[in-house]
């Protein structure tokens, strides 16, 4: 019997999620046993037209990671989506939109201007910025156009299963491989984690306290967590309790608070908003001074508490009063 | 900004012990008020999830109020304490997501507090009414699938 077909694509990620899937170490020989691998870019050379001859449904699964944000990524996906028989949202971004998703906290003309004008790292005399076409010496080149908002993968196609995690770690990836190949899956749409938070497999959570009381926010470039207590007890912004677990709790074991980047459990449709619902119940003001001059304390709260959900978030980016946004 | 058909569209959570109740006493009392405002009767403006705002701005509304009982005269002695914590952390996050503190406003109106309920509604209506329309969903609009 033909071994079913394995597509690994990548949009706007950073090559983290690729680096899962080699992660897998010695597992990776069971995974490449059982299927075929016929579109993997960081690793394989596939050309597009390869896979504009496949047949629609021809291959099984693709795993897509990174979030959305050109024209060239959304003829890809687009294409995947009819080729391939489920999609699998892979890792933060396209799942969330990630962490390419903050650029929803500006513009495209912004972006542009730092990262090809004013970053002190970029060299570009004829200011140079990119273009959808231009002409070089006769010929007409094309460039994907970059979108005003990054997208989540499922904010453009539809999406059969989410691999949450930034990355996704080992365990659940080889799960999931092993869930598609026997068939033995979750309802459509799920999401291919555990459903509790984070805090429930917590290795810190025996140190949570009765009450909270915090008093102020503390910010990791100045204060030192202790390497046992509950993050959010000491006051430094943990997502834990509004995130999803099964990451293994990799940054809590190095003494990092949760981030977020498996996004918000089931239940809290919006990752900044509920966790700031639960500070109702964990913070010491008594006055609204006092908890103005907590509110003082926490830093960039959208970049806190979207750092991985932002384009996912109920309300998608920002949009500054008066202005005009496009996609 | 000025609209000169603009109504704005305010959402009111408002606590069912002693809001809720204020606005009814300012129904019953037939005191005027504009009609802006679409009550939504909860058990405690503890219960008030900033999430609640957020999806009331996205799903069309210009402003939001919320609205519980006096400090020290909550039915479950803390909620409203927990209301007043999460609002300036809330005004906060919606001040970066580019949405003007005056947007959302948090009241004590007590059971007998019809007049001030009345006068709250109509304050609020001329301060997001001189805020302009919001329009969140159709800026910003990023729920659907086409590309672009």
């Amino acid at each position: 019997m033909a071994k079913p077909k394995v597509a690994f694509y990548w949009c706007a990620s950073c090559g983290g999620c690729e680096e899962a899937v080699v992660d897998l170490a010695e597992n990776v020989l069971k995974v490449v046993e059982a299927v075929d691998i016929v579109l993997w870019p960081v690793a394989l050379d596939f050309k597009l037209s390869d896979v504009k001859a496949w047949k629609p449904g021809e291959v099984a699964v693709a795993f897509i990671n990174g979030s959305v944000r050109t024209s060239e990524h959304e003829m890809w996906v687009k294409l995947l989506r009819e080729k391939c028989g489920l999609v699998v949202a892979f890792g933060s971004c396209a799942h969330l939109g990630g962490i390419p998703g903050l650029a929803n906290c500006t513009t495209r003309e912004d972006v542009f201007r730092n990262k090809y004008l004013e970053s002190v790292t970029s060299d570009n005399p004829g200011k140079v910025l990119p273009k959808v076409k231009d002409v070089v010496e006769g010929f007409e080149l094309e460039l994907p156009e970059v979108w005003n908002t990054v997208k989540a993968l499922d904010q453009v196609i539809d999406v059969d299963y989410y691999l949450p995690g930034c990355a996704p770690p080992p365990d659940l990836i080889l799960k999931a491989i092993q869930a598609i190949l026997s068939g033995d899956l979750p309802p459509r749409g799920s999401v291919l984690a555990p459903e509790k938070a984070l805090c429930e497999t917590c290795p810190r959570n025996d140190s949570k306290p009765e009450e909270f009381t915090i008093t102020g926010f503390k910010r990791l470039a100045d204060h030192a967590p202790d390497p046992e207590k509950c993050f959010l007890a000491e006051g430094f912004v943990c997502l834990g309790p509004v995130t999803r677990g099964g990451c293994g709790e990799r940054c809590i074991r190095g003494n990092m608070p949760c981030r977020g980047c498996f996004g918000p459990t089931p239940e809290a449709l919006d990752q900044g908003t509920k966790f700031l619902a639960s500070l109702g119940g964990c913070t010491a003001a008594e006055t609204p001074e006092e908890a103005r001059a907590l509110a003082e304390t926490l830093t960039d709260p959208l970049g806190t508490l979207y750092r991985f959900s932002l384009p996912k978030s109920l309300l998608h980016r920002c949009a500054p009063p008066g202005k005009e946004v496009s996609p | 900004m000025a609209d000169a058909d603009f109504e704005p569209r305010l959402v009111g959570f408002l606590c069912r012990w002693c809001s809720y109740t204020g606005a009814d006493l300012a129904g019953m009392s037939r005191m005027e008020y504009p009609p802006n405002l679409a009550p939504i009767k909860v058990m405690c403006s503890g219960r008030v999830d900033p999430t609640f705002v957020v999806k009331a701005f996205r799903d069309g509304a210009d402003g939001v109020l919320i609205a519980g009982c006096h400090p020290g005269d909550c039915h479950y002695s803390t909620g409203n304490y927990k209301a007043m914590r999460r609002y300036p952390l809330l005004l906060k996050l919606l001040e970066q997501f580019g949405i003007e503190k005056e947007r959302v406003r948090l009241e004590w109106i007590s059971a007998s507090e019809g007049e001030k309920f009345a006068q709250v509604v109509a304050e609020f209506t001329e301060t997001v009414r001189a805020l302009g329309p919001l329009r969140w969903g159709e800026r910003v609009g990023t729920t659907s699938k086409a590309g672009g």
